[in-house]
């Protein structure tokens, strides 16, 4: 079988500094995999990296994405594929509506996969029922792109958009900070609504508490650019009840510097 | 003799050969004023303080066969207009007109040139001076207006013209009305001058919305003069879109004379391929209580070139005037280019004035994110720059308008190059 994504001792950079420093990792169909780790060590970057965020330069290693060389694609490519980023801070576009941003999107996937295009109707068929799931309030559609959005509103705008493209593999980049549990909960929900024997998902958070939301099978600790530690669900609870401060002490993982 | 010298030459002797004589004693006066301040005051040039940024020279290199006499066939505006003027020369318009409203012609021409003088003015002398017919539209005291009223001035054919508009909107007291002034090209063929004059009354607690368009080929040669003067309380709102020439110039003043009036001046233009799009405007606050707001949005795109030269006066009466300025641009290409200058001259003490230009590209975070939802990269721009004007387009009083020019620009954008 090939795996759904093929990580191989990626390092990439930000300006000068060295941020991923050689990380392995491999989602097979299926899998929901978590990444744990304090401020700074690179969650953030690997998500960036992998939706091909300009800023970000790969200078070694490889990505397979179903086989293929995720690298070489660009941006709108790798979403058009069914690569799904949701951003850690969604951004305020004005002057363009929800609405029509999220029919241009969901008809650009469309388009590359030789469907017909969605007209307005059928858009607002699909968007209603998919708002209902993340209990996205109406008037958000009409209002420009995440403008004057509350926290918990961008985010319930970002699981709704990954409801509506439905990726194959869906990177949630902190999607739970800054959240109350009630926002917490209806984006898991939106989120576990897309578990499928088909997808993938990367789910990048500093807590625990989103876990318990969103069951991983594999759960993988990222300090200082590498995957330090990877276990089952339980090493979620584990970090909770110990700090990152832990990891400090604990002997490393295997190819971790000492 | 410069280039502009020779052109001046060429339209005097275009007035020799149309020898515009109808309308009566008053008007042919007139005429002959105006002919001799444009004789005088010739074109401007660019050491002039007000012309410094735009040359002249694509209005010299223009070969223009004398003003139309006899009505020509036109395509129709989008929205039947309630007058039409093809190359200058009046046709009856398709639509009735909403009670409250009347358009007469030049009549005895004695209220023109009252707020744009010929002798102030070249470009107001010439079209002074070939004055052949107007659109005075008047707003009766008190009438209530919802529905637009439109005016429409096309230039047309396979000759390039000079076509002069020439119209005078009067607001009489406690009236409200809309009016759209439509200067379209509606012909393959550039060229063109186009030299408007608007003037503008709005008269004590009336409300005025004017909708300006300018959409012009790409060969034509524009200017457009507009001065509006305000009573006690009176609002003015102008809406000024201007889709790409070869040259444009805007000139727009508001003078506030009475106390409380209100003005807001709001404006996008897109200049792109060689245009030249210049908005100069002024803002009188000559008496206390005068609010304005002035939003002037620039798209410069390839080797398109705009500049923005805002002056907002207030005399040392005009004491709690309260006064805002902003000019945002958005640069699409290496090859554009914007000239932006607000300008505060304030002599009263108690009052509260801002402004600000700001020259900036597309968000490269705003990009990204567009383009991780699948969007291809000129479609994300595109989408990202109607964003940008969609400030102007959906403030627009007319809902058509803005859905028609939001089309209009929707294509101009697409065919750009990246």
């Amino acid at each position: 079988m090939t795996a759904l994504l093929e990580i191989r001792d990626l390092h990439a950079k930000a300006g000068d500094a060295e941020i991923l420093q050689g990380i392995d990792l491999t989602i097979q169909p299926g899998e929901v995999h978590a990444i744990m780790g304090p401020n700074g060590s690179g969650k953030s970057t690997l998500a960036g990296v992998l939706s091909g965020r300009p800023s970000f330069e790969v200078t070694q290693g490889t990505v397979r994405y179903d086989g293929r060389d995720l690298l070489e694609l660009e941006i709108e490519e790798r979403a058009r594929e069914g690569i799904f980023l949701a951003f850690q801070y969604p951004v305020e576009i004005p002057g363009i509506t929800n609405n029509y941003f999220l029919k241009a999107a969901l008809n650009a996937h469309r388009k590359h996969k030789g469907l017909e295009e969605f007209d307005a109707m059928d858009f607002m068929t699909l968007v209603r029922e998919k708002m209902k799931i993340v209990e996205m309030p109406k008037d958000l559609m009409g209002r420009s792109i995440n403008e004057g959005f509350s926290g918990g509103e961008k985010k319930r705008n970002e699981v709704l958009q990954m409801l509506l493209l439905e990726p194959r593999l869906a990177i949630m980049d902190e999607t739970d900070s800054g959240l109350d549990i009630d926002a917490l909960r209806v984006v898991a929900t939106g989120a576990n609504h897309l578990r499928g024997p088909e997808r993938g998902m990367l789910v990048i958070t500093h807590y625990q508490r989103l876990l318990d939301y969103i069951q991983p099978d594999f759960v993988h600790v990222l300090s200082e650019g590498k995957i330090v530690r990877s276990g089952g669900k339980e090493l979620a609870h584990e970090l909770e009840a110990k700090g990152y401060g832990w990891l400090e002490v604990e002997p490393p993982a295997e190819g971790a510097p000492a | 003799m410069s280039d502009l010298d020779q052109a001046q030459q060429r339209l005097l002797a275009l007035h020799e050969a149309a020898q515009p004589s109808d309308g009566g004693d008053a008007v042919a006066t007139l005429r002959r004023e105006a002919r001799a301040a444009f004789a005088e005051q010739g074109l401007p040039t660019t050491r002039m303080e007000e012309w410094r940024y735009t040359n002249l020279a694509p209005l010299a290199r223009l070969d223009l066969a004398e003003p139309a006499q006899e009505p020509v066939d036109c395509p129709p505006p989008d929205v039947p207009a309630h007058v039409q003027f093809a190359n200058g020369v009046r046709s009856e318009g398709a639509a009735a007109l909403p009670a409250g409203v009347s358009i007469d012609g030049l009549g005895d021409g004695a209220d023109l040139g009252q707020l744009a003088p010929a002798k102030e003015h070249p470009f107001v002398a010439l079209n002074t001076a070939f004055l052949l017919d107007a659109a005075r539209v008047r707003v009766e005291a008190g009438a209530q207006v919802d529905e637009p009223v439109r005016l429409d001035f096309a230039t047309v054919g396979e000759v390039p013209r000079l076509c002069q508009p020439r119209v005078l909107l009067q607001a009489a007291p406690r009236s409200r009305a809309t009016v759209v002034i439509d200067l379209r090209s509606a012909t393959e063929q550039g060229g063109f001058l186009r030299n408007a004059v608007i003037e503008t009354h709005v008269e004590d607690d009336a409300e005025l919305r004017v909708v300006l368009l300018e959409r012009s080929h790409p060969e034509d040669v524009v200017v457009t003069h507009f001065a509006s003067r305000q009573g006690r309380n009176a609002r003015l709102e102008t809406h000024t879109v201007t889709l790409g020439g070869r040259l444009v110039r805007n000139d727009l003043s508001a003078v506030l004379a009475g106390e409380g009036a209100e003005c807001r001046l709001l404006g996008l233009f897109l200049a792109a391929g060689d245009d030249v799009i210049d908005n100069h405007t002024l803002v009188d606050h000559a008496v206390p209580h005068g609010r304005s707001d002035e939003l002037y949005k620039g798209v410069l795109a390839e080797n398109g070139r705009g500049v923005f030269r805002g002056r907002v006066l207030v005399r040392p009466d005009a004491q709690k005037t309260d006064a805002s300025q902003s000019n945002p641009n958005l640069l699409l290409h290496d090859g554009a280019e914007i000239d932006t200058k607000p300008q505060l001259e304030i002599h009263a003490d108690d009052v509260r004035c801002s402004h600000g230009s700001a020259i900036g590209r597309l968000d490269p975070e705003a990009l990204y994110y567009l383009r991780a939802r699948g969007i291809d990269e000129p479609d994300a721009r595109r989408l990202l720059t109607e964003g940008f004007a969609a400030e102007i387009l959906a403030g627009l009083p007319v809902a058509d308008l803005g859905e028609s020019l939001g089309e209009h620009l929707r294509e101009r954008l697409g065919a750009l190059g990246s």
